[in-house]
């Protein structure tokens, strides 16, 4: 570890806070529908839009039709998205003369795409044409982040309203968020990205002749703005197959660096969203502690680990930390600090193999997938998220001031703790469930590259990524078969869609409800008390239930590789 | 009833608690606790396994049977936990059942004393019977005709005969109580098996017990964490398998069961049985649970400013005379009107002028004087002798008498004394002290020695002593009170800012009640009351927390969602409290079972995969002896933790009236980090002593 390190750590840290404010108070005005900076441009946009589409602006949904709603559009943008990679070889933009997709890859990458995964089980450049990866792929970059902010703010208003059926229009929000908040940004973002040296282009490959004479392709395209949104919108399906690790799709330090804060930066100022809107912004900035405590250890634990990696490491006359699978231009803070940020917040981009990092610096990301992408989150999702183990949390601990437990007025009562319950269940279910299916089934055994823990931390890394919607891959697994492409499909459906759905009863049950004005004699949420409440119930109740599985690969790994010894190679 | 505390481990409670433990073992009657209907199920499955393995000789069997054991130790731990919850109750139904021993009934057949000696299970709602001294009450009814002394003790312990009357708002009687002077006809207002007597035995007994809304949701997040855990363990032998190994099924239960949140289900039900039986000591019978609950919650307390705030009755605190008249003029004066006053009021006239001008109570016989009492016509009390004629009453009433009064009437030295003008002075002179009285939150009298006006008598409205701390603590429970009062805003606003109630209702109607709560229940809050007549009744029903007086109307009594035996007003703080621990109570042993999982993880996960991979005994942190030991001290520990619990359990969590903030700190800090950290203590000692004793 270094002081140069440990600066880069911080400065990113103090770049995200001081975004938080003025993108939270301009995306309060969005969603609050009044008028902003970009309003005269884009409202005569928005406004034909909805004319177009036959919405009426001002008619809002019950949490059903919003669910509805919800459901419908995802739905039709997996048919559109799976026709168009079935079909890509008889559309334009092709200028590599791409196959059409196979129908377990299309069925998995569709999915992932729709519900804000981004997992690849294909290598980009190598499977798809450009108009897959501009009108298919960015597309749904756009919606799934910008679907996943809807639910976000349905759930605020289900806080902030009282004594009302209605949560707003999933359209108008969806509509929103993509035009008023994610392509102003993007655009931006693009240009920025271009000016670093990334490719923006529609031409074909380059052909070149390398100096001992031979030939390669070097793979080029729309890479610019494709990567805007796929960091901003927390998606992370990379434009080629290595990802940030690619010196096009990730060309400086400070692309590097604005790429880790466009990361956070949505899911971070949501959390002023929240406070803005239900009135009392302290409330927003105590969740944004509880994910910045949860950020800091696993950043600080997973830097230890990589910079100081002994055991195996030391054994091999290694020095000076654990570089395998790193770039040599990020080093070993900023690859650290990207891992625990592109896990944190269900991004999924990787700028560093996470497979080869030590067990510990392994186990941090796999952690931050598994309490259900909480700290900071995708967009939308990162706080929805949060919400349900504050219910859970407030539940639980709120009965110990002697009254029936209440947030921000409102009281959280047998219908709001079953939905929490519902969405919490979902994670072990598809996670713990679909890897112990893999471990005994010769489909899924044929996947890892390892034997022993590390290649049980590759199948559970999958699926955990997977339930998660994080999208990230640990390597070494080989995914695109019929059987992870099937299961890790439904995997991601489950995890987003059975907490999304949730969180919309919630948001409809509290919208209901009376909100009771606050006296002494109620909890306070905005307290460094609860922060450490909302810690501890979210390692507790998120975590624990993880623990055999994290037994069995990384911590047993780690204690291994401190003995020195290594598992054999094999399966 | 009664009141005395037995001790929680009487002899006489855990002999049949221990039977009933087994007693509840029964399927059905378990599947209503989710969580420890899961270990019920379990256990029954393991004890089959083990009977096979042990008829086909397989190894281990000394281990597996302790494992299975404590299984069933845990069960019966719970059992024991709400029998004896429930035993505590039982015992007071038996005292009551006592008292519900065969009646007979004198119903009445015509309008006249004729009737037909019938059996008491018999009337019908609607009957009218009559009840002579000696007779038992047959059923709950209202008395239409007669007033009668009457022994409730069957129902409040409290042994002193009770005033019960025709009309106004002491005409309820509750059958099994005994008539003991004069006749009352009672017309019955319930029928045999709903009585008021059947109600407190359902309800003492737990018969009656649904679960309340809170519960219902604690229900549901043990039984998600459950499924949570079911998924954690479940998926346990593929891991294994991948890792070339079996992990034998007991040690996946001991898994199971030590980590699904068994201390909170084995203590739920008995948490809240218990919190019912702390009002029944406290001799409230709340009608439902969810009463008790919402008591907890409660946001605004009205409370009736006689007899809760202030003392019934008001007291003569100082006499204040015109100018030219001295004190002691006045006081003799009022103390001579007051002689025969038997009004607590006068009472306290005539000890304020002995106290502080030393006059001597005189004998009214022996002054030849006629008293002149108080009628709502003349709003004066007063009396006549020697020729002079005193009079005391509302300062209005004395002034119109005195100018009335015609010159020649008036004492001779007043006629001299006085002209037209000094008049109308010591009228406004009057006045202004009755509104400075007024104003102190007192009460002013006036006084008038034949025809002329001397002063002001300032009755005082006492508040109760202490009851400023008790409203302070309210405050920092967060609940609000408002001071309910017949007395005009002047006054009232006194009284409230000496008392320390947050706001106040003046001039009060039972209307005015009403709207109040529906005002403040439109805020989202939670209003508790109490009240005893029938106008009170509306706002009784309407009320989240309606507490009726024992003494009350049967209206009311039928409107509240619980009775207060005592019929004591301030009782409704105390219920504010209870509702409160047995919220938090419930609280803390989920956070405590919760907490507890990290170190049972940390005793078996080690063992448990120990033979897969040897490195991970670094993870026995806690230094257990042999994997066996790890996981049978863990199931010990965690079956033996709801025994130690039951005290806690069935006595509560101390409230304290610190503000939520200090309160949650407190107890995150204790039964949070407690339940963190004493697993790891208790499993310890635990594996030490099995290690010791040779059992693993």
């Amino acid at each position: 570890m270094t002081p140069n390190g440990w600066i880069q750590i911080a400065l990113y840290c103090a770049v995200v806070l001081a975004l938080v404010k003025p993108l939270g108070a301009y995306m309060t005005r969005v969603f609050e529908g009044e008028r902003t900076l970009l309003t005269p441009v884009l409202g005569p946009f928005e406004r034909g839009l909805y004319r177009i589409a036959g919405i009426d602006a001002r008619q809002e949904q019950t949490w059903l039709g919003y669910a509805g709603a919800m459901v419908l559009f995802n739905a039709a943008g997996f048919v559109l998205l799976y026709a168009i990679l079935r079909l890509q070889a008889g559309l334009p933009l092709n200028p590599a003369e791409q196959a059409a997709v196979a129908p377990d890859l299309a069925f998995n990458t569709s999915t992932s795409f729709v519900t804000n995964t981004n997992w690849q089980s294909y290598g980009g450049e190598t499977t798809l044409s450009y108009l897959s990866q501009m009108l298919g792929l960015t597309h749904q970059n756009f919606v799934s982040a910008a679907s996943g902010i809807a639910v976000a703010v349905a759930l605020i208003r289900g806080f902030s309203r009282a004594s009302t059926r209605t949560l707003g229009s999933f359209w108008v929000d969806t509509t929103r968020a993509t035009l008023y908040v994610l392509l102003p940004l993007c655009v931006v973002l693009a240009l920025f990205y271009v000016s670093q040296g990334m490719p923006q282009t529609l031409a074909p490959s380059i052909e070149a002749t390398t100096l001992e004479g031979g030939k390669q392709t070097i793979a080029v395209g729309p890479v610019a703005s494709q990567v805007a949104i796929k960091m901003l919108g927390t998606n992370g399906g990379g434009f080629f197959n290595a990802n940030a690790a690619h010196p096009f799709e990730n060309p400086t330090a400070l692309a590097n660096f604005v790429q880790m804060v466009t990361i956070f930066a949505i899911g971070a100022a949501f959390t002023n969203v929240f406070g803005r809107m239900v009135g009392d912004e302290r409330q927003g900035w105590a969740i944004l502690a509880a994910m910045g405590v949860l950020f800091l250890v696993g950043v600080a634990v997973t830097y230890w680990a990589e910079a100081s990696a002994g055991g195996v490491l030391s054994n091999l006359g290694l020095s000076g930390g654990n570089m395998e699978g790193k770039e040599t231009r990020f080093g070993i803070a900023a690859s650290a600090l990207f891992a625990v940020v592109t896990t944190a917040a269900s991004c999924g981009a990787v700028n560093a193999m996470h497979d080869s990092f030590t067990a510990l610096g392994g186990l941090v990301p796999l952690v931050n997938m598994q309490l259900g992408e909480v700290i900071v989150g995708g967009v939308g999702a990162g706080l929805y998220g949060m919400l349900i183990f504050v219910i859970v949390a407030i539940f639980v601990a709120g009965l110990m001031v002697g009254r029936t437990p209440e947030y921000l007025g409102k009281k959280i009562e047998a219908k709001e703790v079953k939905m929490a319950m519902l969405g919490i269940l979902c994670l072990p279910l598809a996670m713990l469930g679909f890897t112990a299916l893999a471990t005994v089934l010769p489909a899924g055994l044929a996947g890892p590259a390892n034997a022993g823990p590390h290649g049980f931390s590759e199948i559970l890394y999958a699926y955990t990524s997977a339930a998660a919607n994080n999208g990230s891959a640990f390597g070494g697994l080989t995914a695109n078969t019929l059987f992870y492409n099937t299961t890790l499909a439904v995997a991601m459906l489950v995890g987003r869609f059975f907490i999304k759905i949730p969180a919309l009863a919630i948001a409809g049950s509290l919208a209901a409800k009376k909100t009771v004005p606050a006296s002494s004699g109620t909890f306070p949420t905005h307290g460094g008390l609860f922060v450490g409440l909302l810690v501890g119930v979210v390692l507790i109740i998120g975590g624990l239930t993880f623990f055999p599985s994290l037994a069995l690969g990384p911590i047993v790994e780690h204690f291994a590789a401190v003995a020195g010894q290594t598992f054999a190679t094999g399966g | 009833m009664s009141r005395q505390n037995q001790s929680l481990f009487s002899a006489a409670l855990v002999g049949p608690a221990f039977l009933g433990a087994f007693r509840k073992l029964d399927p059905r009657a378990m599947i209503r606790n989710p969580v420890m209907f899961v270990v019920e199920v379990v256990a029954v499955l393991t004890t089959i396994l083990f009977a096979r393995d042990a008829l086909a000789g397989g190894t281990d069997l000394l281990f597996s049977g302790q494992i299975i054991l404590w299984l069933w130790f845990t069960l019966l731990f719970a059992n024991f936990a709400e029998a004896l919850a429930e035993g505590r109750g039982k015992a007071q139904a038996e005292s009551l059942r006592r008292t519900r021993t065969e009646m007979t009934a004198k119903r009445l057949t015509g309008p006249g004393r004729d009737y037909e000696t019938v059996p008491g299970t018999s009337l019908k709602v609607g009957d009218l019977v009559l009840v002579e001294a000696g007779d038992l009450i047959p059923s709950d009814g209202e008395v239409v005709e007669g007033v009668a002394s009457v022994n409730e003790a069957a129902i409040t312990g409290e042994s002193a005969p009770v005033i019960r009357e025709s009309g106004g708002d002491r005409s309820a009687v509750t059958g099994g109580t005994q008539v003991l002077s004069d006749a009352i006809k009672v017309r019955i207002t319930a029928a045999a098996g709903s009585t008021f007597v059947d109600r407190m035995i359902a309800l003492v007994e737990g018969a009656a017990r649904q679960k309340t809304p809170n519960e219902i949701a604690l229900n549901i997040l043990l039984a998600g964490l459950t499924l949570v855990f079911v998924f954690a363990v479940a998926s346990i032998p593929s891991f294994a398998s991948y890792a070339g190994g079996a992990i034998p099924v007991i040690v996946l239960v001991a898994l199971f069961v030590t980590l699904i949140p068994t201390t909170i289900g084995a203590l739920l039900s008995a948490i809240g049985i218990a919190g019912m039986d702390r009002l029944v000591r406290f001799n409230v019978l709340a009608m439902s649970g969810r009463a008790v609950e919402a008591a907890g919650d409660v946001d605004t307390l009205l409370l009736d400013k006689t007899g809760t705030i202030t003392l019934g009755n008001r007291q003569a605190t100082e006499f204040r005379p015109v100018r030219g008249v001295s004190e002691q003029e006045l006081a003799d004066a009022a103390q001579l009107a007051s002689l025969a006053d038997e009004t607590p009021e006068g009472r306290s006239i005539v000890v304020l002028a002995k106290e502080r001008y030393g006059i001597r109570a005189r004998d009214m016989a022996g002054l030849d004087a006629t008293f002149v009492p108080f009628t709502a016509q003349s709003r004066m009390s007063g009396v006549d002798l020697d020729g002079a004629s005193i009079r005391k009453g509302a300062v209005e009433a004395v002034i119109a008498a005195v100018s009335a009064q015609p010159m020649a009437q008036r004492g001779s030295s007043a006629a001299l004394a006085y002209h037209p003008a000094a008049e109308t002075e010591v009228v406004d002179q009057v006045r202004a002290i009755a509104e400075e009285t007024a104003k102190a939150g007192g009460t002013p009298l006036a006084v008038a020695r034949d025809g002329r006006l001397l002063g002001v008598v300032h009755l005082k409205d006492i508040v109760k002593g202490g009851i400023r701390e008790r409203f302070a603590e309210l405050r920092r429970m967060g609940i609000r009170t408002v001071m309910i009062t017949g007395d005009n805003p002047v006054t009232a606003a006194a009284i409230a800012a000496e008392a320390g109630v947050d706001d106040f209702l003046a001039q009060a109607t039972p209307e005015d009640k009403l709207a109040l709560i529906r005002r403040e229940q439109a805020e989202g809050k939670l209003v508790a009351m109490c009240g005893d007549g029938t106008n009170d009744a509306p706002a009784l029903a309407q009320a989240d927390v309606g507490v009726a007086m024992n003494t009350g109307t049967v209206a009311a009594r039928e409107a509240g969602n619980m009775v207060d035996l005592d019929s004591d007003p301030t009782k409704l703080i105390e219920i504010v409290g209870i509702g409160k621990q047995l919220l938090m109570t419930r609280g803390a042993l989920t956070t405590f079972s919760i907490a507890n999982d990290v170190a049972k993880y940390f005793a078996i996960l080690p063992a448990m995969f120990l033979t897969l991979y040897p490195q991970l005994q670094a993870l026995n942190v806690m230094g257990l002896a042999s994997p066996q030991s790890a996981i049978l001290s863990a199931i010990i520990f965690n079956a033996l933790i709801i025994v130690a619990l039951i005290p806690l359990a069935l006595r509560g969590v101390t409230y304290r009236a610190v503000g939520a903030a200090a309160l949650l700190r407190r107890n995150l800090l204790v039964y949070g980090l407690g339940g963190v950290l004493v697993p790891f203590v208790g499993i310890k000692a635990i594996d030490m002593a099995v290690s010791a004793l040779h059992l693993a």
